[in-house]
């Protein structure tokens, strides 16, 4: 996979092993490999999606890109910087380029804190900004994702769960970052919600040139929003290229069978 | 309201199910094994009463696989809890649950605890949570069966692992005296699903069995729960909120929305001619894998209404693009709109038009 261009995100042979407690006290305990010498590159403006089931380290992997988690072997690059040669004030600094959205946007936004309040947080380490700057920025960030600027006053549990998630995502978009990582986005959503969402995420990459590294155990779902996708399992990449590629032709026995699992809206003929 | 149910003449709810049953079923004069009629249920939450289910009717044969499609909060649920009398306290519960020709509907406890696991098996969504982490899992399949069948520890032992086989969890054996957190998500859900068949009940519920699991272990629990039933020619409500489950893995399905059963027919006459608004707008929402890439997905505007805000009529009036006046005025009546296909909706002509 090259490219012209230099990629936004670089993943090079990135492995992060975790050590188990013991089992007995004369042997280690057991080393699990969640990421294990995988390497991609994510280019600007563009979406690739990391499908695999769960333990198969993708949310590993989406924090390693995140810089929340350092690497056992391997580099990654943003915007051809080594995230973890950075000082700790340079990687500050860097934060303002890639955000992160959760899975759960129950979890994920503080019950105590105003919703404005928890958007403009990532500001915080990152600008200057005076607090009528950031209050404009606020104010448009809430309304890129279709929320009122009022609703900067309320408190998460005002907003259903859809909302809550457009919350989250005007936070990630507070920063102008380049690059968002979504873990699992859309997964607590109900369809009909769902899809707002992903229309959303849509907008802001055609409006903003957002890049998305998107993470989901639902085929169809990246299917939709991904140009590329890399199938994980067992902490390694067995299959990446170009989404319609991979959908339409699997190569990797793997990635056959997820596909072949996925439930079809056909009905089979019952009795 | 039991009580009522319960004398000989016919009562109009009981009139009704009857004409339900005939409506789809073809000249079979046996009663179903479950009628639901009118089943209403009222909570009470933080903002006040809500009525969580507003009026649903249907039917089971012995037998049947029907499945319940919706989204969070339209009362799919509900109704399982209120079929297994395990509705919150408080709950008010008002129509008629016929099973078997028993009224279930202000059943005492001690008559529903003697139902609930013998007759009606239930499997849940999470098996962590529904798994008593602290016994063994081949003790809790031989609850039941040493509380409903009085076998001996031996007796139930032995069951138990029968079971455990028959419902394809490796090593059964050994697995006996295994923890729940000994097992993965999938083994865990094999083990609740033994302990719902452990009796042999006559009908089966599962409540979203697999939106905890990942889709290759899905895909395996669902094709063990369709040959289960098949064998045991047990009846089975299956609860869930994607389509494509309900598509692969049942006969008949009633879409929720509200409170209320929407739509209603055979699963392959339903997707091949879905009438109602909602339906159609869940169908259009969801994207698929064999699809148009890079368009903008249908949306349904606004979102799944709390149980206290539903409207006096249509449930779905307040996202319907084609609701009139009259939507909104009061509950629309079942339409037929093929063999034994019903929809909720008085604009079905307008639906037609919709994209």
């Amino acid at each position: 996979m090259t490219s012209a261009a230099a990629p936004l995100l670089r993943l090079e042979a990135v492995s992060r092993h975790y050590r188990l407690p013991r089992e007995s006290l004369l042997a280690p305990g057991p080393l699990v490999r969640a990421v294990d010498g995988v390497s991609l590159d994510v280019h600007a403006g563009r979406s690739l999606g990391i499908v695999g089931e769960s333990g198969s380290g993708k949310s590993t992997l989406a924090r390693l890109a995140m810089a929340l988690e350092r690497p056992t072997a391997g580099h990654v690059r943003f915007e051809g910087r080594d995230l973890h040669a950075l000082s700790p004030a340079e990687l500050r600094a860097a934060r303002a380029q890639f955000q992160m959205v959760f899975q759960d946007p129950y979890g994920s936004l503080d019950p105590r804190r105003t919703v404005g309040w928890t958007v403009a947080e990532p500001l915080h380490g990152v600008h200057g900004a005076s607090g009528a700057a950031r209050q404009r920025r606020v104010d448009e960030v809430l309304d890129a994702v279709g929320l009122r600027a009022a609703d900067a006053h309320k408190y998460p549990h005002e907003f259903s769960g859809g909302q809550r998630q457009r919350i989250a995502i005007a936070r990630a978009l507070i920063t102008r970052p380049k690059l968002i990582v979504a873990d699992e986005p859309v997964s607590a959503l109900d369809v009909s919600v769902q899809a707002q969402v992903l229309n959303l995420m849509a907008d802001l990459q055609r409006d903003f040139g957002v890049t998305y590294l998107f993470i989901s155990h639902d085929l169809a779902v990246v299917r939709h929003v991904c140009d590329e996708v890399a199938v994980m399992r067992h902490g390694r990449v067995v299959e990446h290229g170009a989404t319609d590629a991979v959908f339409a032709a699997p190569a990797h026995p793997y990635t056959r069978a997820l596909l072949d699992a996925v439930p079809r809206p056909e009905p089979r003929r019952l009795a | 309201m039991g009580g009522l149910l319960q004398m000989s003449a016919p009562t109009a709810a009981e009139r009704g199910a009857a004409s339900l049953r005939r409506e789809r079923s073809d000249g079979n004069a046996s009663p179903p094994l479950l009628a639901v009629t009118d089943l209403r249920v009222g909570l009470r939450t933080p903002r006040g009463p809500a009525d969580a289910l507003r009026g649903i009717s249907f039917s089971i044969d012995r037998g049947e696989t029907v499945g319940l499609v919706g989204e969070s909060g339209c009362g799919k649920s509900m109704t399982a809890l209120a079929l297994m009398g395990l509705l919150p306290d408080g709950a008010r519960v008002a129509g008629s649950i016929r099973f078997d020709g028993r009224e279930l509907v202000g059943l005492p406890d001690d008559a529903m605890c003697a139902l609930r696991g013998d007759r009606l098996g239930m499997v849940f969504q999470e098996p962590m949570t529904a798994l008593n982490p602290l016994h063994t899992v081949g003790r809790q399949i031989a609850e039941s069966l040493r509380l409903h069948k009085r076998m001996d520890a031996a007796a139930a032992r032995a069951e138990a692992l029968r079971l455990l086989e028959r419902v394809q969890l490796p090593d059964a054996r050994a697995r006996l005296d295994a923890y729940p957190h000994q097992l993965s998500g999938g083994q865990r859900q094999r083990v609740g699903i033994a302990i719902a068949l452990a009796c042999g009940p006559d009908l089966l519920i599962a409540d979203e069995p697999t939106t905890a699991l990942d889709v290759t272990v899905q895909r395996e629990v669902l094709e063990l729960i369709g040959e289960l039933v098949r064998e045991d020619r047990m009846a089975l409500l299956l609860i869930s909120h994607d389509l494509g489950v309900i598509a692969g893995n049942v006969a008949r399905m009633l879409v929720m929305y509200g409170g209320t059963v929407v739509e209603s027919g055979p699963t392959a006459e339903v997707f091949a001619h879905r009438a109602h608004p909602y339906t159609r707008g869940l169908f259009a929402a969801r994207p698929r894998l064999d699809g148009p890439r890079g368009q903008r997905l249908a949306t349904i505007p606004g979102r799944v209404p709390e149980l206290a805000d539903l409207p006096a009529g249509c449930p779905f009036a307040d996202r319907c693009a084609i609701a009139a006046d009259a939507c909104r005025a009061a509950p629309p009546p079942a339409v037929a709109v093929g063999p034994g296909h019903d929809a909720r909706c008085i604009r079905l002509d307008a639906a037609r038009e919709l994209a």
